[in-house]
């Protein structure tokens, strides 16, 4: 066994660490408490720069525990690991940062962070998951952490969420668990990537094996807000916003999105599913959820809800680009699971900017707020144009590619999916952005609890600014093998073009 | 082996002699002497798990008397499994009484508890038909000793329902030996199994014991007296008689059931068991989620956890032997990962009703930002019960839903998986309660440390099981009757 | 007709009573007395067996009914006192009727 091989276990060990230590800690231990949140992120961050280095040199480290005769928990590195775990430690360091001084002076701080750590342990446990079993395990482990994280707040509104969100993410853990177990007992255990097993599998039993995936992506679907399962995303919104950042852009949808990533690749095979025809049923669902979600987000005037909205239809990008066939739709695909976290990820500490500083809720208590606000204001702006698709923001690179792929399989409607949804994009974004810079103010800010015209506190702007800049940064250095394009390319020769 | 090298007479004549002893002392040397009794226990369930992974099965004649009269024992994996069990569940209630009661309850607790351990480990340990009778009627009796304990008048109705259902069914289980000793003229185990024929007299015997079992085990809808009993009990009491005392007879059931290939020649009343266990998930889920008060929706997930534990016998199936092998050893996961996880529910609901001082869920508001600790213990317990992974429950129901698939009775399968999200819904339930805020905050009684830490302890033992589950798995997979008897 | 058989007959009646009186009673010391019907039902049977060896009787049986009989006088015994508390209590001699449970 190399020394790397301990490095996943080490990844997810620092979360787990940090979540106990933390639930331990007295109330009142503030400093201690982000000193421990911090340094587990920072220590996850190098971690995960050690595991970047090791897969680049093709070595692929894993773990393996038996905890069932014949079945194993594996925690594996490989580089779509990577892609998600990295995107995920990023975003948690962020948003870590931003929680810290979002929740300054608010009760149940230990509960929370605990939580929280223990959000982003099963989140590492996703990504690094080996085998569907193990995937299985940290899935509903992320279910179970990430409740008491929207009923934090304890009012009727966020039980009645926390109800609705369960309701949801336990019915699709059921028929995700139901997906996998009888994948198990047909095949046994099938480790990612090992997708000749399978291929015998449905060579042998063609209709068990479609039905065995239609569970599989329904269970992973409801997480990932694919319409007709995207009812909780917005009724989850009474969370506090560094939870509804954490949901929508670092793990739960993207852990749902990620899954189906490795159902549809490591599991079944692209190819394969392209012959069996699995992919056009995917296509149109995304499509259409797309299309729904951004009419959708157009009716809300709530900030955050219109935003929720926004999620459910930017999330099926990538869902679009699994089912387009072909290298350019999978680069499109995987580059806009980093590319929309990082976005909607500035979106959100933007929204809850607004409404800590000046009680912002609504969208057209947003009139003039550019000049009160104005970088606070500036990174909203560059989430938004990134969630358009104008370039040099990272969204565009994903559309580009999405479209690039969609001519390449053949597949010109979803030229005109991207282009509808791109003006819905606008349709719901630019008014905002207009009301911000353009509208004069009207009247009094509904709460303002900053006076003398200062921005944000610099621990809810500073996370706000650097997510928007590596936004902008994702775009334009997107050749660098570092950059998500650069990773996701590589991925996709690894992995895919084999 | 005789007496001082083997553990077996050990594991009886100390919670005996303690029994008896704590009964005469005064009362303030009664706590010593037992935590030196419950230390010799762990001690020797030990050294017993020692030999028999080790050396194979154990057996032993009390006093060099041999069978038919005398008291035989015999100490396979599967027993020797049950004995760590109960050792390490036991004694964590015990600690926890000892810091729960007071000085006086306590000198009284002591005895009956002894009474109880004697009879479970004589139970795990028996090889014949009317040791474990005896067994259970001693177990019975000391169950009921302290489900009165709690003397108020709720608790000693549900003791007097409780001793009723318990006598009534431990005569017909008396009944069944007696007329199997008149058709095979045996009372040991083994030479039971050897000469078994299916008779008119053996069905009868059959049908007596297992009607008498299933009462005991408080399997569905023979679960009336249950939720009361457990419901009203004294917390650690609660805990005891959840995690261990309906597990005696349903280890009985299970003994008789495979030993004899019961199995083999009544597949209808397989399925007509896992019948009644489907019942038990889905009502008891369903009354779980109706209770008002904490420890009735743990009473009540006892019922239908004890469905899930049912769920194996129609899949212990003489054609596959796979299917049999994955449901036994799903089977008794399912009630290894239950008796910690209940009993550290129970003892976590008992800590939060002391904070509040009311047993109903309404009161139960804000209790997660108070005592978040404990909150958590509840929570780790429920992710066992709810089937969720990481956890022992979980894996339990992966080698149920397996077995299910590879015997091909699908219709299991859909039992198993509304089962988890009934058990999600109640547990949850319980967890919205104490999310809530409310004014009256301050208005709390604290309690010890200790208490919280052992109700931590052991639902951390049911989430570890999630990832040690091969080893008990290995451990029920020794030679013995049982494996012998699995198709 | 063998003695075996009587016995046999006879403990299955005692049973039958027994049982009949456990489920229809509600006063609580006729339960407690039909439980003992039932308790002495099963020990005759238990006696039948042992006569059938031809004039030898089984050691074994006579065991076993003596540890059942004992076990028995302990169960009424802890069932007497159950029920005296519960008179004492609550002055009745019934558990109240069951509700929906």
């Amino acid at each position: 066994m190399n020394w790397f091989d301990w490095l996943p276990l080490a990844i997810l060990m620092t979360s787990f660490m940090a979540a106990t230590i933390i639930f331990m800690l007295p109330e009142q231990r503030h400093i201690l408490r982000s000193t421990v949140n911090l340094g587990a992120a920072c220590i996850k961050l190098i971690l995960i720069v050690f595991l970047i280095q090791v897969v680049l040199k093709q070595q692929y480290p894993e773990i393996r525990l038996e905890v069932l005769p014949g079945l194993d928990l594996i925690l594996r590195a490989d580089s779509l690991a990577i892609l998600f775990a990295g995107l995920s430690s990023v975003l948690w360091l962020f948003t870590t940062l931003y929680a810290i001084g979002y929740l300054e002076n608010s009760p149940n701080r230990s509960r929370f962070f605990g939580y929280f750590s223990l959000c982003v342990a099963s989140t590492m446990g996703i990504s690094l998951a080996g085998n569907l079993f193990t995937f299985l395990i940290f899935y509903e482990l992320l279910t179970l952490s990430t409740y008491p994280l929207v009923v934090h707040r304890g009012n009727a509104a966020s039980i009645k969420a926390g109800r609705t969100y369960l309701i949801y993410t336990l019915s699709g853990g059921v028929v995700l668990l139901l997906g996998v177990a009888s994948l198990y007992a047909l095949g046994g255990d099938i480790a990612f990537g090992d997708i000749e097993r399978t291929a015998a599998l449905v060579g042998t039993w063609p209709e068990l094996m479609t039905i065995i995936f239609i569970l599989l992506i329904a269970g992973l679907g409801v997480k990932a807000a694919i319409f007709p399962f995207h009812g909780w995303l917005p009724t989850a919104m009474v969370a506090p916003a560094p939870v509804s950042a954490l949901l929508h852009a670092v793990a739960v949808v993207k852990a749902g999105a990620f899954g189906i990533v490795r159902v549809v690749y490591d599991i079944y095979g692209i190819e394969l599913s392209w012959q069996q025809g699995f992919l056009f049923p995917i296509a149109v669902l995304a499509s259409f959820t797309i299309l729904y979600g951004s009419w959708r987000a157009l009716q809300q005037s709530d900030i955050k809800k219109r935003l929720a909205y926004s999620t459910v239809s930017q999330v099926s990008y990538i869902l679009l680009g699994i089912s387009i066939f072909g290298p350019l739709g999978t680069i499109g695909g995987l580059v806009h699971l980093l590319h929309q976290g990082l976005m909607k990820v500035t979106l959100f500490f933007c929204a809850g900017n607004f409404a800590e500083t000046l009680g912002i809720h609504k969208i057209h208590e947003l009139d003039g707020v550019g000049k009160r606000l104005p970088l606070t204001s500036a990174a909203f702006t560059v989430g938004a144009l990134g969630m358009i698709g104008l370039p040099p923001v990272a969204g565009f690179i994903s559309k580009w590619y999405l479209g690039m792929g969609a001519l390449e399989a053949n597949m010109e409607w979803v030229i005109f999916v991207l282009i509808g949804s791109s003006l819905l994009n606008a349709a719901y974004f630019l008014p905002v952005l207009k009301r911000i810079w353009f509208n004069p103010q009207q009247g009094q800010w509904p709460l303002e609890v900053i006076n003398n015209n200062r921005d944000a506190i610099p621990l809810l702007l500073i996370p706000a600014l650097v997510t928007a800049s590596l936004s902008i940064a994702a775009g334009l250095f997107a050749s660098s093998i570092l950059s998500p394009l650069g990773w996701a390319e590589l991925i996709t020769l690894r992995e895919y073009l084999r | 082996m005789n007496m001082i090298l083997s553990p077996i007479p050990w594991l009886l004549v100390i919670p005996l002699a303690g029994a008896v002893l704590t009964m005469l002392v005064p009362y303030h040397w009664r706590s010593p002497a037992s935590v030196v009794g419950i230390f010799t226990q762990l001690m020797a369930s030990v050294v017993l798990w020692y030999q028999v992974t080790h050396y194979g099965p154990q057996f032993y004649a009390m006093a060099d008397w041999q069978a038919p009269l005398g008291i035989a024992l015999r100490a396979d994996g599967l027993a020797t499994l049950f004995i760590l069990m109960s050792s390490l569940v036991a004694s964590a209630c015990a600690f926890y009484a000892h810091a729960y009661l007071s000085l006086q309850k306590r000198a009284h607790f002591w005895p009956l508890l002894w009474f109880l351990w004697a009879s479970l480990n004589g139970i795990w340990l028996a090889a014949d038909t009317f040791n474990l009778y005896v067994g259970l009627e001693l177990l019975t009796f000391a169950a009921v000793g302290l489900v009165a304990f709690a003397s108020d008048e709720r608790s000693l109705e549900a003791s007097i329902r409780y001793l009723y259902a318990a006598l009534l069914g431990s005569m017909a289980y008396l009944l069944g030996v007696a007329l199997l000793y008149g058709a095979q003229g045996t009372l040991s185990m083994d030479s039971l199994a050897e000469t078994w024929h299916w008779g008119p007299t053996n069905q009868v015997a059959v049908t007596l014991i297992l009607g008498g079992l299933l009462l005991k085990t408080a399997v569905f809808p023979l679960h009336t007296w249950l939720p009361p009993a457990h419901g009203g009990a004294l917390t650690p009491v609660s805990a005891l008689l959840s995690a261990l005392v309906i597990k005696a007879s349903f280890y009985i059931l299970l003994r008789f059931w495979i030993e004899f290939q019961i199995y083999q020649f009544l597949p209808s009343l397989s399925q007509l068991l896992g019948a009644l266990g489907a019942g038990a998930i889905l009502w008891g889920g369903w009354m779980a989620l109706r209770q008002t008060h904490l420890k009735m929706v743990v009473a009540y997930s006892t019922v239908a956890q004890i469905g899930y534990m049912t769920l194996m016998f129609p899949l212990l199936v003489a054609e596959s032997s796979e299917a049999s092998l994955l449901a036994y050893q799903g089977g008794i996961l399912m009630l290894l990962a239950h008796a910690f996880a209940k009993a550290g529910m129970f003892l976590a609901a008992g800590n939060l009703i002391f904070c509040t001082g009311k047993p109903d869920l309404v009161s139960l508001a804000g209790m997660s930002r108070y005592r978040p600790l404990n909150i958590f213990a509840f929570g780790l317990a429920g992710v066992s019960l709810m089937g969720l992974p990481p956890s022992g429950g979980f894996n339990a129901k992966w080698l149920l839903l397996q077995s299910s698939f590879m015997s091909g009775q699908w219709w299991w399968i859909v039992v198993l998986l509304l089962g988890n999200l009934l058990s999600a819904a109640y547990v949850f339930r319980v967890f919205a309660y104490t999310y809530q805020e409310t004014d009256a905050l301050d208005t709390y009684k604290r309690p010890k440390l200790s208490l919280e830490l052992i109700a931590l302890g052991l639902s951390v033992g049911s989430i570890l099981l999630g990832f040690i589950s091969v080893w008990p798995l290995e451990m029920i997979s020794l030679p013995g009757p049982v494996m012998e008897a699995l198709p | 007709m063998d003695t075996n058989l009587i016995f046999t007959l006879c403990g299955v009646g005692l049973c039958g009573i027994g049982f009949f009186g456990f489920i229809y009673h509600r006063h609580l010391l006729r339960r407690l007395i039909a439980f003992n019907l039932i308790g002495n039902g099963t020990f005759l049977i238990m006696v039948g067996f042992a006569q059938r060896g031809q004039g030898v009787t089984d050691h074994v049986i006579q065991a076993l009914v003596l540890t059942g009989i004992v076990v028995a006088v302990a169960a009424t015994a802890l069932g007497l006192v159950l029920i005296r508390r519960w008179f004492q209590l609550k002055g009745s001699t019934q558990l109240p009727e069951d509700d929906a449970s």
